[in-house]
């Protein structure tokens, strides 16, 4: 699926905008999944907006996530951390099992309704990953390697800034492409807590019966995971080239 | 500091990732609300300290196990002695939780509520996760790992039976729903379990066909990669209609439960989901498989059928059955989802709760998810890690 074309791509890429912009010239397609005489494209929100809600939702969420993950993992590989990165490894491990759907669940009494308890279930979340591919990353460097920098009298913190992070780069954007498409789907569960994203649609066409509604809504989420799911493994192959990996 | 070799049970210095924990234990139970009560089920609560929340024998007794315990998880004690401390504070806390809800609870108030506040839930978490540690460091077994599990859950089982926590808001959410919990409980676990079966029975045998021709391949897992991609809700909602026409159409399908609404829309969205990581790893195992004892298995005389069977499926089955891990944890997550869609499970009351802006409600369906996940997680785990020392004995 990576492997497609990259016309394949822009054709999903063409396709997606313009059901976003003009989601009526599509309503042919989606008549026959609606019941009677109900409209067969969702219009109480425009689809346009939802999904740029449900995209920012998700951005903010990954970029907090990442920022705090990749912190906590250089701080976990430090001397001074040594001790913690078992621990550290096992917490990132056991917490990956609590459901997203309960997470975003539990999130609800502590911060009551809306983006806020998503923003926080999906932060949440997406640290675990990120944390557990950036420890490997950055604990999985050959030694040899590091011998070299250090031999070759760079410091802390030029060793880190020049050779770890660019080396453990391409495990690090693995993980924040993970917790990005994981975010992507658990946004969508966002809108049972009257988070303003995609999940509107689908949650709106479960209540009436209406399939088209669920359908749009799935296959925009859909479609914006595989396109982000695409681009990730695009920069991911370029960090990998760069750090001299062939992949 | 004379004795620095000393008695090993305590050596000099601070341990840093012990005292973070004292310090938020500390931090927790002096500075937080241990719990808080609440007229009824959505009215607002009021916060109670511990000293405040508890008869003043508990307070004694806990204060007393804290105070002992935190210098012994500050300092650097030795393992065994780490995970006692944080153990008997672990306990401690669950015990406090019930005693507490008794003190606050009115003689034949039947509305008012107790539920543990931001205090206990933080001490409770660092104590779990300092049982963690000190388990950690002694690196249990598999088999004592899947003891302490099977200990940890008859010792709540017990508690939960003999009415222990009976005062606490969220096992009053219970008692109102006692005959349905048991149902949908039940309705969670069959989805989860038995979805997680049949993409087995399903992923396992198509990647193994599909394994040796490129193009098949790729292309079956390109395929369970883009089903991932679905969200879920869409793919429960998605699936309502094309199953209602089955159990109308199909002869004999109505009858084995194939409908619209139901568990049968929540079935097959499950078993799509857990299909890719099956067949994923089955297809990473077998890849995995050292090219020598491939060559030896062929060079004995053994047929190809007898070479998967006796020597590629046995030494692929660690790899396999962490694929299985995986999935069986995702889908007790992803079961919740069915509560949306009329398919039942603990996503029932989860999504009756958040309706009702009821948290306890919430809780009642997401702590049970939660404890199944994990304890789903670490009984594999373990099974994982007994099934590799069984592959390991069979490659010189």
């Amino acid at each position: 699926m990576s492997r497609a074309p990259p016309l394949a791509w822009a054709a999903l890429l063409a396709l997606l905008g313009v059901f976003l912009v003009a989601p009526g010239r599509f309503a042919p397609l989606f008549q026959p999944f609606a019941p009677g005489d109900t409209p067969p494209i969702y219009a109480q929100t425009p689809l346009l907006t939802l999904a740029v809600n449900h995209l920012l939702l998700v951005a903010a969420a990954t970029l907090t996530a990442a920022a705090i993950a990749v912190g906590l993992a250089v701080a976990a590989t430090r001397p001074a951390g040594r001790d913690v990165l078992p621990f550290a490894r096992s917490v990132a491990r056991i917490g990956q099992t609590f459901p997203p759907v309960a997470v975003l669940a539990l999130a609800v009494p502590i911060f009551g309704f809306g983006a806020v308890p998503t923003l926080i279930a999906l932060v949440l979340y997406g640290l675990l990953p990120i944390f557990e591919t950036a420890l490997t990353g950055l604990d999985g460097l050959d030694p040899a390697l590091m011998e070299a920098a250090r031999g070759m009298g760079m410091t802390d913190r030029q060793r880190l800034l020049r050779v770890e992070l660019p080396l453990a780069l391409p495990m690090i954007l693995s993980g924040i492409r993970l917790a990005a498409v994981i975010g992507l789907a658990t946004a969508t569960i966002g809108s049972t807590v009257a988070a303003s994203t995609l999940g509107e649609v689908i949650i709106s066409g479960l209540l009436t019966g209406n399939t088209a509604y669920v359908l749009q809504g799935g296959l925009v989420v859909s479609a914006l995971a595989l396109l982000i799911d695409a681009g990730f493994r695009h920069v991911e192959r370029g960090a990998a080239r760069r750090a001299g990996f062939r992949s | 500091m004379g004795g620095h070799s000393a008695t090993g049970l305590l050596r000099p210095g601070v341990d840093p990732l012990g005292s973070a924990f004292a310090a938020l234990l500390g931090l927790s139970l002096l500075a937080l609300p241990l719990m808080t009560t609440r007229p009824n089920r959505i009215a607002a609560g009021t916060g109670l300290t511990a000293w405040s929340a508890l008869p003043s024998g508990a307070v004694l007794l806990l204060g007393g196990v804290v105070a002992l315990g935190l210098p012994l998880l500050a300092l650097r004690a030795a393992p065994p002695l780490r995970l006692a401390a944080a153990a008997a504070i672990l306990l401690l806390l669950g015990l406090s939780a019930g005693w507490a809800a008794d003190h606050l609870t009115l003689p034949g108030d039947r509305y008012g509520r107790v539920s543990p506040d931001a205090g206990w839930w933080l001490a409770f978490a660092t104590a779990a996760l300092a049982v963690g540690d000190g388990l950690a460091r002694l690196r249990p077994g598999p088999i004592l790992r899947i003891a302490l599990l099977a200990l940890l859950v008859g010792a709540t089982g017990l508690a939960l039976r003999t009415g222990f926590w009976n005062n606490l808001s969220v096992l009053r959410e219970y008692a109102s729903r006692s005959d349905t919990f048991g149902r949908e409980l039940r309705t969670h676990a069959v989805l989860a379990l038995t979805s997680v079966a049949a993409a087995a029975a399903l992923g396992i045998p198509a990647a193994i066909l599909a394994r040796p021709v490129p193009a098949l391949r790729t292309g079956l897992l390109a395929t369970l990669n883009v089903v991932q991609t679905i969200p879920s809700m869409a793919l429960f909602g998605m699936l309502i209609a094309p199953l209602a026409w089955i159990g109308r159409a199909v002869p004999g399908a109505a009858a084995l439960g194939i409908a619209g609404i139901g568990a049968a829309p929540a079935f097959v969205a499950l078993l799509a989901y857990a299909l890719l990581p099956v067949a994923a790893a089955t297809v990473a195992g077998l890849d995995a498989v050292p090219w020598p004892v491939r060559d030896a298995a062929r060079g004995v005389g053994m047929t190809a059928r007898q070479r998967l069977l006796q020597v590629e499926l046995p030494l692929a089955l660690p790899a396999i059955l962490t694929g299985i891990r995986i999935v069986l944890v995702q889908n007790i997550g992803l079961a919740v989802i069915a509560g949306l869609v009329g398919g039942g499970g603990l996503g029932v009351f989860v999504f009756q709760g958040i309706s009702q802006n009821a948290g306890d409600l919430v809780l009642l369906g997401a702590l049970p998810t939660v404890a199944m996940a994990t304890g789903a997680a670490v009984l594999l785990d373990a099974v994982v890690d007994l099934s590799r020392g069984r592959a390991a004995e069979r490659v010189p």
